[in-house]
């Protein structure tokens, strides 16, 4: 029976020749995932089941990066609730401050996820993976729990959306104008409990961190993973970063899909999603004059190096507009390394910025960058609900990290070409 | 199981920001997390809300993050049950992990008024709006998830498992 591509690696994850959507498996995992606030329900929940031990200790990740480093007393506890699980049952992947970075930019870098794995994670955003193609999703604490006592876990076999990439991006448009653009398209419940698969010779013009901002997304849309087929440049990142052994898994060429998209590339522009739904996206051209409080550079959808490098070539010489904020966040501690040797972070500091060490602060309104009632923000993060950055009378605008860039310059929502004329 | 309770009613895309802010989720403890529940879009719910009472919305309920906080932070509030058109995926399988009782149910808002008194059968899936007398059907459960349900949730089910 033909069938998706995640499909595919539910069936070999579930010891099974076939699936269909809809169906209830039982799948094999190759990685959990928790964070600072997510992990300490998890362990919670973990010592109840009374297993003694976790499944395999190499298969569990634990990235602090959420409050941490840590904003007040209660998440300094939440902090060493985990730190000291870590060590009780020895999790050889727990990333204290100062070796972490936000979990979903950190688990590729070291190679702890490669293609064809199952990948649980309790933080929504796990769906990042797909970029290197593999099965990643979000879950609940109860689920981690689960996964690290036992294993495995439940999954209904997800239909999907074939969605088709041709052309090539024009300007400066990127991963995040795609994503943004398809939200829109669909919108926010457009692939609840589906696949978000990619395809089509649009991909082969998207770099490795274009992917993850794409994947990364996909539960924006309500997917339960978003994925890529495995190219060129998918095996050349997975080789420099991992030696787990890797599976390619394709889509059959007959694979049902429930909905077709397709996308032009070429044809996108600036992509900005308005408060407070990610799927209210607009074009910047046809945005009008939004003026801005704060500029967020960063989190697990755009905190990688090729953003950081698209922020400050729009920086470099200039001057960040009176009365605006700007704060950076490289994803991980790799990453910022990187930016400093490339002489970003001096740019960016130059122009007028704060660059943070890697946390999750300021995406989901915890810390590093709240904003007060009446303010609005431009932020390359992933979303952008009521409230989700600090007051509910503030505003938070998703866009790109050139848009975000060109917008410190100007105090207002801009396109990258408004500031290099 | 018959649960009864009055609604509170709720529109699309109820984000788990809103449930639980997460500026509140540094306790994993039900009644410190119910005091705050839906604070970003009704302030005044955690004084109203009585023990039993129903919560009903649109479509997506508990979209955006994998927070399972947002579960049991209706559940430590005393309500008994969410109906929804729809729920958004990580939102369901907490609510069932948990053993927050969900039903989805696409015409659950037509005739529903907040303060609307109904019945709910757990087991047969039936709504009864005592209010208006109207009566509505929602999705039955797979039988897996059942099991789950009945065994009181995930992690009983899990150690009922390693137990055989």
């Amino acid at each position: 029976m033909a069938m998706t591509m995640t499909q595919k690696i539910l069936a070999a994850h579930a010891g099974k020749d076939s699936v269909k959507a809809g169906e209830l498996i039982t799948a094999r995992l190759d990685l959990v995932l928790g964070n600072d606030i997510t992990s300490p329900l998890a362990i919670s929940e973990f010592e109840k089941i009374g297993a003694g031990k976790v499944f395999d200790n190499e298969k569990i990740a634990l990235v602090p990066d959420h409050f941490c480093p840590n904003k007040d007393i209660k998440s300094a506890q939440q902090a060493k609730d985990v730190r000291e699980f870590a060590k009780k049952y020895a999790i050889k992947n727990y990333f204290e401050v100062g070796q972490m970075g936000i979990e979903h930019a950190l688990l590729p870098e070291k190679g702890l996820v490669t293609a064809g794995d199952v990948v649980i994670g309790a933080d929504s955003h796990t769906c990042t993976y797909g970029a290197l193609g593999a099965f990643s999703t979000g879950i609940g604490s109860t689920d981690m729990a689960a996964g690290m006592a036992t294993g495995e876990l439940w999954f209904k076999v997800p239909d999907a959306i074939k969605v088709i990439l041709t052309g090539k991006p024009a300007k400066k448009v990127s991963g995040k104008d795609v994503i943004l653009h398809l939200i829109g398209l669909i919108g926010v419940d457009g692939a609840r409990y589906m696949s978000l698969e990619f395809t089509g010779d649009g991909i082969d013009a998207l770099s490795m961190d274009d992917r993850f901002t794409i994947a990364n997304m996909a539960i924006e849309a309500g997917a339960k993973n978003g994925i890529f087929p495995v190219d060129g440049k998918t095996l050349e990142y997975i080789n420099a970063h991992s030696t787990k052994p890797h599976t390619v898994y394709a889509a059959d060429t007959d694979a049902p899909y429930a909905q077709v998209v397709e996308i032009d590339l070429a044809s996108l522009d600036y992509t900005v999603a308005c408060p407070h739904l990610p799927s209210n996206t607009k074009t910047v051209k046809n945005l009008g004059d939004i003026k801005i409080d704060q500029v967020v550079i960063g989190s697990c959808t755009n905190g990688r190096i090729e953003d950081l490098r698209a922020a400050a070539e729009i920086m470099k010489g200039k001057k960040i507009a009176g009365g605006v904020r700007c704060i950076v966040f490289p994803a991980t501690q790799k990453i910022y390394l990187q930016a400093i040797a490339e002489g970003l972070i001096q740019t960016m500091v130059e122009f007028g910025a704060a660059v943070s060490t890697p946390t999750c602060g300021p995406c989901l309104g915890g810390h590093m960058g709240i904003l007060a009632k009446g303010e609005k923000c431009v932020a390359t993060t992933n979303r952008n609900f009521i409230g989700r950055m600090g007051h509910i009378e503030s505003e938070v605008y998703l866009a790109s990290p050139a848009v975000a860039a060109a917008s410190a310059i100007t105090g207002k929502i801009s396109a990258p070409e408004e500031v290099s004329k | 199981m018959i649960l009864r309770g009055k609604t509170h009613m709720f529109g699309d895309n109820i984000d788990t920001d809103v449930i639980i802010p997460a500026r509140y989720l540094t306790t994993i403890d039900p009644e410190e997390l119910a005091k705050n529940c839906m604070e970003d879009i009704d302030p005044t719910f955690s004084g109203r809300v009585q023990q039993g009472d129903i919560m009903v919305a649109g479509y997506n309920f508990g979209c955006g993050s994998s927070r399972e906080h947002a579960p049991i932070a209706i559940k430590g509030s005393g309500v008994s049950c969410v109906i929804a058109r729809s729920f958004a995926r990580i939102f369901y399988r907490n609510a069932i992990n948990i053993g927050l009782p969900i039903l989805e149910c696409d015409d659950i808002l037509d005739e529903m008024h907040a303060g609307d008194e109904l019945e709910v059968d757990l087991s047969k899936g039936t709504i009864l709006n005592k209010t208006t007398g109207r009566t509505y059907a929602s999705e039955p459960f797979p039988e897996f998830m059942r099991q789950i349900i009945a065994a009181g949730g995930e992690i009983a089910y899990i150690k009922n498992k390693l137990r055989k």
